[in-house]
Protein backbone atom coordinates (compact mmCIF):
# COMPACT_ATOMS: atom_id res chain seq x y z
CA UNK A 1 0.00 0.00 0.00
CA UNK A 2 0.97 3.08 -0.96
CA UNK A 3 1.34 6.50 1.18
CA UNK A 4 -0.22 9.77 -0.53
CA UNK A 5 0.66 13.08 1.34
CA UNK A 6 -2.11 15.18 -0.18
CA UNK A 7 -0.58 18.51 0.65
CA UNK A 8 -2.83 21.29 2.72
CA UNK A 9 -1.29 24.69 1.81
CA UNK A 10 -4.65 26.48 2.79
CA UNK A 11 -5.80 25.97 -1.14
CA UNK A 12 -9.02 23.90 -0.23
CA UNK A 13 -10.36 20.65 -2.14
CA UNK A 14 -8.56 18.47 -0.03
CA UNK A 15 -11.27 16.07 1.05
CA UNK A 16 -12.31 15.16 -2.56
CA UNK A 17 -9.07 14.08 -3.36
CA UNK A 18 -8.41 12.19 -0.18
CA UNK A 19 -11.22 9.87 -0.34
CA UNK A 20 -10.60 9.50 -4.46
CA UNK A 21 -6.53 8.72 -3.49
CA UNK A 22 -8.72 6.13 -0.59
CA UNK A 23 -11.01 4.69 -3.33
CA UNK A 24 -8.06 4.19 -5.66
CA UNK A 25 -6.16 2.22 -3.13
CA UNK A 26 -3.71 4.14 -1.96
CA UNK A 27 -3.25 5.22 2.27
CA UNK A 28 -4.39 9.18 2.15
CA UNK A 29 -2.03 11.40 4.11
CA UNK A 30 -3.28 15.25 4.40
CA UNK A 31 -0.72 17.37 5.58
CA UNK A 32 0.34 20.90 5.77
CA UNK A 33 3.48 20.15 7.70
CA UNK A 34 6.69 20.15 5.48
CA UNK A 35 8.75 17.53 8.06
CA UNK A 36 5.83 15.11 7.28
CA UNK A 37 6.39 14.84 3.37
CA UNK A 38 9.21 12.76 3.82
CA UNK A 39 6.91 9.59 5.15
CA UNK A 40 5.30 9.24 1.92
CA UNK A 41 5.74 7.97 -1.55
CA UNK A 42 3.84 9.85 -3.40
CA UNK A 43 2.74 13.19 -3.32
CA UNK A 44 -0.52 15.27 -4.66
CA UNK A 45 -0.48 18.89 -4.62
CA UNK A 46 -3.98 19.65 -5.36
CA UNK A 47 -5.50 23.25 -5.33
CA UNK A 48 -7.98 25.86 -6.35
CA UNK A 49 -7.28 29.68 -6.45
CA UNK A 50 -4.81 32.31 -7.44
CA UNK A 51 -1.38 31.25 -8.15
CA UNK A 52 0.35 34.42 -6.31
CA UNK A 53 -1.70 32.89 -3.00
CA UNK A 54 -0.80 29.70 -3.91
CA UNK A 55 3.21 30.18 -3.68
CA UNK A 56 2.83 32.23 -1.12
CA UNK A 57 1.34 30.42 1.43
CA UNK A 58 4.10 27.12 -0.17
CA UNK A 59 6.68 29.71 1.01
CA UNK A 60 5.35 30.46 4.42
CA UNK A 61 4.87 26.97 5.15
CA UNK A 62 8.21 25.84 4.16
CA UNK A 63 6.21 23.53 1.92
CA UNK A 64 8.22 24.44 -1.37
CA UNK A 65 11.68 23.62 -0.16
CA UNK A 66 10.18 20.50 1.32
CA UNK A 67 8.66 19.47 -1.79
CA UNK A 68 11.80 20.58 -3.48
CA UNK A 69 13.53 18.03 -1.05
CA UNK A 70 11.32 15.01 -1.55
CA UNK A 71 10.25 15.74 -5.52
CA UNK A 72 13.13 16.47 -7.03
CA UNK A 73 15.91 15.30 -4.66
CA UNK A 74 14.62 12.34 -4.06
CA UNK A 75 12.38 11.86 -7.02
CA UNK A 76 8.94 10.70 -5.12
CA UNK A 77 6.48 10.75 -7.56
CA UNK A 78 4.42 13.78 -8.09
CA UNK A 79 0.78 14.50 -9.15
CA UNK A 80 -0.18 18.67 -9.33
CA UNK A 81 -3.95 19.05 -9.87
CA UNK A 82 -5.34 21.86 -11.21
CA UNK A 83 -3.80 24.61 -9.76
CA UNK A 84 -1.08 21.82 -8.01
CA UNK A 85 -0.11 21.49 -12.05
CA UNK A 86 -0.06 25.08 -12.76
CA UNK A 87 2.52 25.90 -9.82
CA UNK A 88 4.94 23.72 -11.76
CA UNK A 89 5.47 26.35 -14.18
CA UNK A 90 8.24 29.32 -13.84
CA UNK A 91 5.77 32.04 -13.70
CA UNK A 92 1.77 32.41 -13.32
CA UNK A 93 -0.56 35.47 -13.88
CA UNK A 94 -3.15 34.66 -11.63
CA UNK A 95 -3.34 37.98 -9.87
CA UNK A 96 -0.45 39.73 -10.78
CA UNK A 97 3.04 38.17 -12.33
CA UNK A 98 4.57 35.51 -9.70
CA UNK A 99 6.79 32.80 -9.35
CA UNK A 100 6.64 29.21 -9.84
CA UNK A 101 8.04 26.19 -8.30
CA UNK A 102 10.03 25.85 -12.08
CA UNK A 103 9.96 22.12 -12.07
CA UNK A 104 8.65 22.63 -15.75
CA UNK A 105 9.85 25.47 -17.50
CA UNK A 106 6.93 27.50 -19.21
CA UNK A 107 4.20 30.11 -18.30
CA UNK A 108 0.46 30.13 -16.78
CA UNK A 109 -1.65 32.43 -18.81
CA UNK A 110 -5.48 33.32 -18.93
CA UNK A 111 -7.28 31.32 -21.88
CA UNK A 112 -8.55 33.11 -24.97
CA UNK A 113 -11.57 32.83 -26.29
CA UNK A 114 -11.00 31.88 -29.45
CA UNK A 115 -14.98 31.82 -31.25
CA UNK A 116 -18.59 32.92 -29.90
CA UNK A 117 -18.80 29.56 -28.37
CA UNK A 118 -15.72 29.51 -26.71
CA UNK A 119 -16.81 30.73 -23.34
CA UNK A 120 -14.25 31.81 -20.43
CA UNK A 121 -13.95 29.95 -17.65
CA UNK A 122 -13.83 26.45 -19.25
CA UNK A 123 -16.93 24.66 -17.23
CA UNK A 124 -17.53 20.98 -18.13
CA UNK A 125 -16.35 18.17 -19.61
CA UNK A 126 -13.92 17.96 -22.42
CA UNK A 127 -11.55 15.13 -24.45
CA UNK A 128 -7.99 14.66 -23.29
CA UNK A 129 -6.02 13.62 -26.02
CA UNK A 130 -2.76 11.89 -24.99
CA UNK A 131 0.90 10.89 -26.40
CA UNK A 132 1.66 8.57 -24.01
CA UNK A 133 -0.12 5.82 -22.40
CA UNK A 134 2.76 4.05 -20.88
CA UNK A 135 2.29 6.30 -17.65
CA UNK A 136 -0.59 8.49 -16.27
CA UNK A 137 -3.11 7.32 -19.04
CA UNK A 138 -2.80 3.86 -18.96
CA UNK A 139 -5.83 1.53 -19.62
CA UNK A 140 -7.54 4.66 -20.52
CA UNK A 141 -9.01 5.16 -23.98
CA UNK A 142 -7.50 8.16 -25.84
CA UNK A 143 -9.61 11.59 -25.97
CA UNK A 144 -11.92 10.06 -22.81
CA UNK A 145 -13.51 12.97 -21.30
CA UNK A 146 -12.55 14.63 -18.10
CA UNK A 147 -13.68 17.36 -15.90
CA UNK A 148 -11.91 21.20 -16.23
CA UNK A 149 -13.13 23.83 -14.32
CA UNK A 150 -10.20 26.54 -14.99
CA UNK A 151 -9.55 30.02 -16.48
CA UNK A 152 -5.92 30.03 -16.39
CA UNK A 153 -3.71 27.10 -18.38
CA UNK A 154 0.07 26.04 -18.25
CA UNK A 155 1.94 26.98 -21.59
CA UNK A 156 5.35 24.68 -21.37
CA UNK A 157 8.16 26.06 -22.80
CA UNK A 158 9.27 22.22 -23.93
CA UNK A 159 6.89 20.62 -26.72
CA UNK A 160 8.69 17.19 -24.76
CA UNK A 161 7.11 17.76 -21.28
CA UNK A 162 3.60 18.00 -22.61
CA UNK A 163 1.72 14.86 -22.06
CA UNK A 164 -1.82 15.67 -23.26
CA UNK A 165 -3.82 18.49 -24.94
CA UNK A 166 -7.32 19.20 -25.32
CA UNK A 167 -9.20 20.68 -27.78
CA UNK A 168 -11.07 24.01 -26.06
CA UNK A 169 -10.24 27.31 -28.02
CA UNK A 170 -7.12 26.93 -29.58
CA UNK A 171 -6.66 24.08 -27.53
CA UNK A 172 -4.53 23.93 -24.13
CA UNK A 173 -1.97 21.53 -22.98
CA UNK A 174 -3.91 19.62 -20.10
CA UNK A 175 -1.48 16.92 -18.87
CA UNK A 176 2.44 17.56 -18.22
CA UNK A 177 5.24 15.05 -17.20
CA UNK A 178 9.04 15.37 -16.76
CA UNK A 179 10.42 12.61 -15.16
CA UNK A 180 8.32 11.37 -12.14
CA UNK A 181 6.58 14.90 -12.12
CA UNK A 182 3.24 14.93 -13.52
CA UNK A 183 0.51 18.01 -13.43
CA UNK A 184 -2.73 17.59 -15.20
CA UNK A 185 -5.43 20.50 -15.22
CA UNK A 186 -8.64 18.41 -15.22
CA UNK A 187 -9.72 16.96 -11.89
CA UNK A 188 -9.16 13.13 -11.68
CA UNK A 189 -10.78 12.94 -8.45
CA UNK A 190 -14.49 14.36 -10.12
CA UNK A 191 -13.72 12.88 -13.47
CA UNK A 192 -15.69 9.32 -11.75
CA UNK A 193 -14.44 6.32 -13.83
CA UNK A 194 -11.42 7.54 -16.37
CA UNK A 195 -10.03 9.93 -13.27
CA UNK A 196 -10.28 6.92 -10.77
CA UNK A 197 -7.98 5.24 -13.59
CA UNK A 198 -5.58 7.99 -13.66
CA UNK A 199 -5.01 8.29 -9.86
CA UNK A 200 -4.55 4.21 -9.69
CA UNK A 201 -1.80 4.56 -12.63
CA UNK A 202 -0.21 7.59 -10.35
CA UNK A 203 -0.36 5.52 -7.30
CA UNK A 204 1.31 2.31 -9.43
CA UNK A 205 4.04 4.06 -10.92
CA UNK B 1 -14.25 23.62 -30.39
CA UNK B 2 -16.84 24.41 -27.56
CA UNK B 3 -17.30 22.48 -24.46
CA UNK B 4 -19.36 19.88 -24.15
CA UNK B 5 -22.97 20.70 -23.12
CA UNK B 6 -23.96 19.53 -19.45
CA UNK B 7 -26.86 17.68 -17.96
CA UNK B 8 -27.15 18.84 -14.62
CA UNK B 9 -29.62 17.66 -12.24
CA UNK B 10 -30.65 20.25 -9.43
CA UNK B 11 -31.42 19.18 -5.79
CA UNK B 12 -33.38 21.29 -3.82
CA UNK B 13 -33.32 20.65 -0.23
CA UNK B 14 -34.87 21.65 3.05
CA UNK B 15 -34.51 20.59 6.88
CA UNK B 16 -32.26 17.44 5.44
CA UNK B 17 -34.85 16.10 2.92
CA UNK B 18 -35.41 16.63 -1.04
CA UNK B 19 -38.14 18.65 -2.27
CA UNK B 20 -39.40 20.36 -5.42
CA UNK B 21 -42.00 23.08 -5.64
CA UNK B 22 -43.73 24.95 -8.38
CA UNK B 23 -43.21 28.59 -9.16
CA UNK B 24 -40.38 28.35 -6.37
CA UNK B 25 -43.61 27.04 -3.77
CA UNK B 26 -45.69 24.36 -3.08
CA UNK B 27 -42.85 22.25 -1.92
CA UNK B 28 -43.23 18.67 -2.15
CA UNK B 29 -41.00 15.78 -0.40
CA UNK B 30 -38.86 13.56 -3.44
CA UNK B 31 -37.04 11.79 -0.81
CA UNK B 32 -33.83 11.67 0.66
CA UNK B 33 -30.86 13.75 -0.18
CA UNK B 34 -28.39 10.95 0.21
CA UNK B 35 -29.74 8.38 -1.67
CA UNK B 36 -30.27 10.81 -4.39
CA UNK B 37 -26.67 11.95 -4.69
CA UNK B 38 -26.17 7.77 -4.42
CA UNK B 39 -27.81 7.21 -7.65
CA UNK B 40 -26.90 10.46 -9.23
CA UNK B 41 -23.01 8.98 -8.51
CA UNK B 42 -23.68 6.00 -9.85
CA UNK B 43 -24.97 6.88 -13.04
CA UNK B 44 -21.84 9.14 -13.53
CA UNK B 45 -24.03 12.43 -14.22
CA UNK B 46 -21.95 15.69 -15.31
CA UNK B 47 -22.77 18.11 -12.45
CA UNK B 48 -24.93 17.96 -9.36
CA UNK B 49 -26.27 21.20 -8.11
CA UNK B 50 -27.27 21.05 -4.39
CA UNK B 51 -28.83 23.99 -3.16
CA UNK B 52 -30.57 24.73 0.37
CA UNK B 53 -33.42 27.08 -0.51
CA UNK B 54 -34.10 27.77 3.47
CA UNK B 55 -30.25 28.67 4.52
CA UNK B 56 -31.17 32.65 3.31
CA UNK B 57 -34.20 32.86 4.84
CA UNK B 58 -33.89 31.17 7.66
CA UNK B 59 -30.38 33.75 7.99
CA UNK B 60 -28.31 30.59 7.87
CA UNK B 61 -25.11 29.72 7.61
CA UNK B 62 -24.28 26.75 4.86
CA UNK B 63 -24.71 23.01 6.93
CA UNK B 64 -21.10 21.95 6.34
CA UNK B 65 -21.56 18.86 8.07
CA UNK B 66 -24.23 17.84 5.92
CA UNK B 67 -22.43 19.01 2.49
CA UNK B 68 -19.53 17.31 3.74
CA UNK B 69 -21.61 13.82 4.04
CA UNK B 70 -23.55 14.17 0.92
CA UNK B 71 -19.88 14.94 -0.32
CA UNK B 72 -18.75 11.77 1.06
CA UNK B 73 -20.41 9.56 -1.94
CA UNK B 74 -19.97 12.42 -4.55
CA UNK B 75 -17.10 11.55 -7.38
CA UNK B 76 -18.69 13.65 -9.70
CA UNK B 77 -18.45 18.19 -10.08
CA UNK B 78 -20.67 19.39 -7.16
CA UNK B 79 -22.17 22.89 -6.96
CA UNK B 80 -23.05 24.01 -3.79
CA UNK B 81 -25.37 27.13 -2.62
CA UNK B 82 -28.01 28.17 0.01
CA UNK B 83 -26.83 30.45 2.64
CA UNK B 84 -23.11 31.57 1.18
CA UNK B 85 -22.72 35.44 2.88
CA UNK B 86 -18.41 35.15 3.43
CA UNK B 87 -15.62 33.97 1.61
CA UNK B 88 -14.82 31.65 4.46
CA UNK B 89 -18.16 29.58 3.61
CA UNK B 90 -16.72 29.09 0.43
CA UNK B 91 -13.50 27.73 1.32
CA UNK B 92 -15.49 25.45 4.07
CA UNK B 93 -17.57 24.55 1.31
CA UNK B 94 -14.77 24.19 -0.90
CA UNK B 95 -12.51 21.90 1.79
CA UNK B 96 -15.33 19.53 2.39
CA UNK B 97 -16.19 18.80 -1.58
CA UNK B 98 -17.71 21.13 -3.58
CA UNK B 99 -16.21 22.33 -6.74
CA UNK B 100 -18.28 25.65 -7.50
CA UNK B 101 -20.63 27.71 -5.06
CA UNK B 102 -23.45 29.26 -5.94
CA UNK B 103 -24.40 32.60 -5.05
CA UNK B 104 -27.99 34.33 -5.19
CA UNK B 105 -28.85 36.50 -2.63
CA UNK B 106 -25.40 37.91 -1.76
CA UNK B 107 -24.33 38.53 -4.57
CA UNK B 108 -27.24 41.09 -5.42
CA UNK B 109 -26.43 42.90 -1.52
CA UNK B 110 -23.07 42.67 -1.44
CA UNK B 111 -21.66 41.71 -5.10
CA UNK B 112 -17.96 43.19 -3.49
CA UNK B 113 -18.50 39.50 -1.98
CA UNK B 114 -18.23 38.02 -5.38
CA UNK B 115 -15.33 39.84 -6.31
CA UNK B 116 -13.48 38.42 -3.19
CA UNK B 117 -14.49 34.95 -3.53
CA UNK B 118 -13.47 35.12 -7.35
CA UNK B 119 -9.84 37.05 -6.27
CA UNK B 120 -9.56 33.84 -3.70
CA UNK B 121 -10.63 31.00 -5.29
CA UNK B 122 -10.88 31.87 -9.00
CA UNK B 123 -13.34 33.03 -11.12
CA UNK B 124 -14.45 29.57 -12.42
CA UNK B 125 -15.55 28.59 -8.98
CA UNK B 126 -17.95 31.39 -8.61
CA UNK B 127 -21.58 30.68 -9.65
CA UNK B 128 -23.80 33.61 -9.46
CA UNK B 129 -27.41 31.92 -9.38
CA UNK B 130 -30.22 34.51 -10.68
CA UNK B 131 -33.54 34.10 -10.11
CA UNK B 132 -35.93 35.93 -12.34
CA UNK B 133 -39.68 36.00 -12.77
CA UNK B 134 -41.80 37.86 -16.06
CA UNK B 135 -43.51 41.18 -14.88
CA UNK B 136 -47.59 41.65 -16.11
CA UNK B 137 -46.10 44.60 -18.41
CA UNK B 138 -43.42 41.14 -19.62
CA UNK B 139 -40.28 42.50 -18.03
CA UNK B 140 -38.43 40.15 -16.35
CA UNK B 141 -37.29 41.05 -12.38
CA UNK B 142 -34.47 39.03 -10.77
CA UNK B 143 -35.70 38.01 -7.21
CA UNK B 144 -33.46 36.71 -4.09
CA UNK B 145 -34.31 34.71 -0.63
CA UNK B 146 -35.20 31.11 -2.78
CA UNK B 147 -37.88 33.59 -5.45
CA UNK B 148 -39.97 35.79 -2.08
CA UNK B 149 -37.88 39.27 -2.52
CA UNK B 150 -37.75 41.41 -5.74
CA UNK B 151 -34.91 43.62 -6.54
CA UNK B 152 -36.54 45.69 -9.50
CA UNK B 153 -33.25 44.84 -11.17
CA UNK B 154 -33.28 43.41 -14.49
CA UNK B 155 -31.61 39.67 -14.57
CA UNK B 156 -29.72 40.87 -17.37
CA UNK B 157 -28.10 43.84 -16.23
CA UNK B 158 -27.56 41.90 -12.91
CA UNK B 159 -25.34 39.01 -14.87
CA UNK B 160 -23.63 41.61 -16.28
CA UNK B 161 -22.69 43.48 -13.09
CA UNK B 162 -21.80 39.95 -11.44
CA UNK B 163 -19.50 38.86 -14.50
CA UNK B 164 -17.80 42.44 -13.60
CA UNK B 165 -17.44 41.49 -10.43
CA UNK B 166 -15.10 37.91 -11.39
CA UNK B 167 -18.10 35.55 -11.42
CA UNK B 168 -17.52 32.42 -13.47
CA UNK B 169 -21.20 31.14 -14.57
CA UNK B 170 -24.46 32.24 -14.37
CA UNK B 171 -27.42 29.64 -13.22
CA UNK B 172 -30.14 31.54 -14.67
CA UNK B 173 -33.94 29.89 -13.26
CA UNK B 174 -37.20 31.32 -14.78
CA UNK B 175 -39.72 30.96 -11.23
CA UNK B 176 -42.47 31.53 -13.71
CA UNK B 177 -41.22 28.20 -15.72
CA UNK B 178 -39.77 26.23 -12.53
CA UNK B 179 -41.41 23.08 -11.82
CA UNK B 180 -44.24 23.45 -14.49
CA UNK B 181 -42.26 21.37 -17.08
CA UNK B 182 -43.43 23.58 -19.78
CA UNK B 183 -40.14 24.08 -21.22
CA UNK B 184 -37.26 26.38 -20.54
CA UNK B 185 -38.02 30.86 -20.88
CA UNK B 186 -35.59 30.30 -23.71
CA UNK B 187 -36.53 34.35 -24.62
CA UNK B 188 -34.97 34.91 -20.89
CA UNK B 189 -32.20 32.64 -21.26
CA UNK B 190 -31.21 33.70 -25.18
CA UNK B 191 -31.37 37.44 -23.70
CA UNK B 192 -28.95 37.00 -20.69
CA UNK B 193 -26.76 34.27 -22.21
CA UNK B 194 -25.76 36.68 -25.57
CA UNK B 195 -25.69 39.66 -22.76
CA UNK B 196 -22.12 37.52 -21.27
CA UNK B 197 -19.51 35.95 -22.04
CA UNK B 198 -18.83 33.23 -19.25
CA UNK B 199 -21.39 30.32 -19.21
CA UNK B 200 -25.19 30.78 -18.81
CA UNK B 201 -26.82 27.06 -17.27
CA UNK B 202 -30.41 27.40 -18.07
CA UNK B 203 -32.69 26.21 -15.40
CA UNK B 204 -36.61 26.04 -14.53
CA UNK B 205 -39.54 24.41 -16.63
CA UNK B 206 -37.50 21.17 -18.65
CA UNK B 207 -40.34 19.08 -19.22
CA UNK B 208 -38.82 16.87 -21.87
CA UNK B 209 -35.28 16.75 -23.58
CA UNK B 210 -36.41 18.72 -26.54
CA UNK B 211 -36.88 21.26 -23.98
CA UNK B 212 -33.21 20.98 -23.46
CA UNK B 213 -32.14 21.33 -27.07
CA UNK B 214 -33.88 24.54 -27.43
CA UNK B 215 -32.05 26.18 -24.54
CA UNK B 216 -28.70 25.27 -25.96
CA UNK B 217 -29.51 25.94 -29.59
CA UNK B 218 -32.08 28.21 -29.34
CA UNK B 219 -31.11 29.59 -25.88
CA UNK B 220 -26.93 29.60 -26.22
CA UNK B 221 -27.08 28.02 -22.85
CA UNK B 222 -24.18 25.68 -21.93
CA UNK B 223 -25.53 23.97 -19.56
CA UNK B 224 -29.32 22.77 -19.15
CA UNK B 225 -30.30 22.19 -15.18
CA UNK B 226 -33.29 20.30 -14.45
CA UNK B 227 -34.84 19.17 -11.29
CA UNK B 228 -38.53 18.17 -12.04
CA UNK B 229 -38.52 16.23 -14.94
CA UNK B 230 -35.80 13.84 -13.43
CA UNK B 231 -37.85 13.05 -9.80
CA UNK B 232 -41.41 12.76 -11.41
CA UNK B 233 -40.62 11.30 -14.80
CA UNK B 234 -38.95 8.35 -16.44
CA UNK B 235 -36.54 10.78 -18.13
CA UNK B 236 -32.78 10.73 -16.81
CA UNK B 237 -29.68 12.47 -18.05
CA UNK B 238 -27.88 10.07 -19.69
CA UNK B 239 -31.18 9.30 -21.97
CA UNK B 240 -31.41 13.54 -22.36
CA UNK B 241 -27.65 13.48 -23.64
CA UNK B 242 -28.09 10.78 -25.92
CA UNK B 243 -31.34 12.48 -27.31
CA UNK B 244 -29.03 15.68 -27.62
CA UNK B 245 -26.45 13.79 -29.23
CA UNK B 246 -28.72 12.06 -32.19
CA UNK B 247 -29.37 15.74 -32.56
CA UNK B 248 -25.64 16.88 -32.98
CA UNK B 249 -24.95 18.42 -30.05
CA UNK B 250 -21.46 17.86 -28.73
CA UNK B 251 -21.93 15.68 -25.21
CA UNK B 252 -20.21 13.67 -23.16
CA UNK B 253 -21.64 9.72 -23.08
Amino acid sequence: MHTVAIVDYGMCNLDSVARAVEECGGVAMVTGEATELGKADRIVLPGVGAFGDAMQNLRERSLDEALYDQVIRRRTPFLGICLGMQLLASKGWEGGEAEGLGWIEGEVKRLEPFAEDTRIPHIGWNEVAYNDDSCLFSKIPDRKDFYFVHSYHFCPKNSADILAETPYGRGFVSAVKLDSIFGVQFHPEKSQQAGFQVLRNFIGI
Amino acid sequence: MPTKVRVMPTMLYKDLGLVKGVGFDSWRRVGGAMQAVKVYNMREVDELVLLDIRATIEGRSPDFALIDDLADDCFMPLTVGGGIRTVDDVRQLLQVGADKVSVNSAAITTPQLIEQIAAKFGSQCVVVSIDAKAEPDGRWIAYTHSGTRATGRDPLEVAQAVENFGAGEILLTSIDRDGSMTGYDIDLIKCVSDAVSIPVIASGGAGTYADMAKAIAEGHASAVAAASIFHFTEQTPLEGKRYLSRLGFNVRL
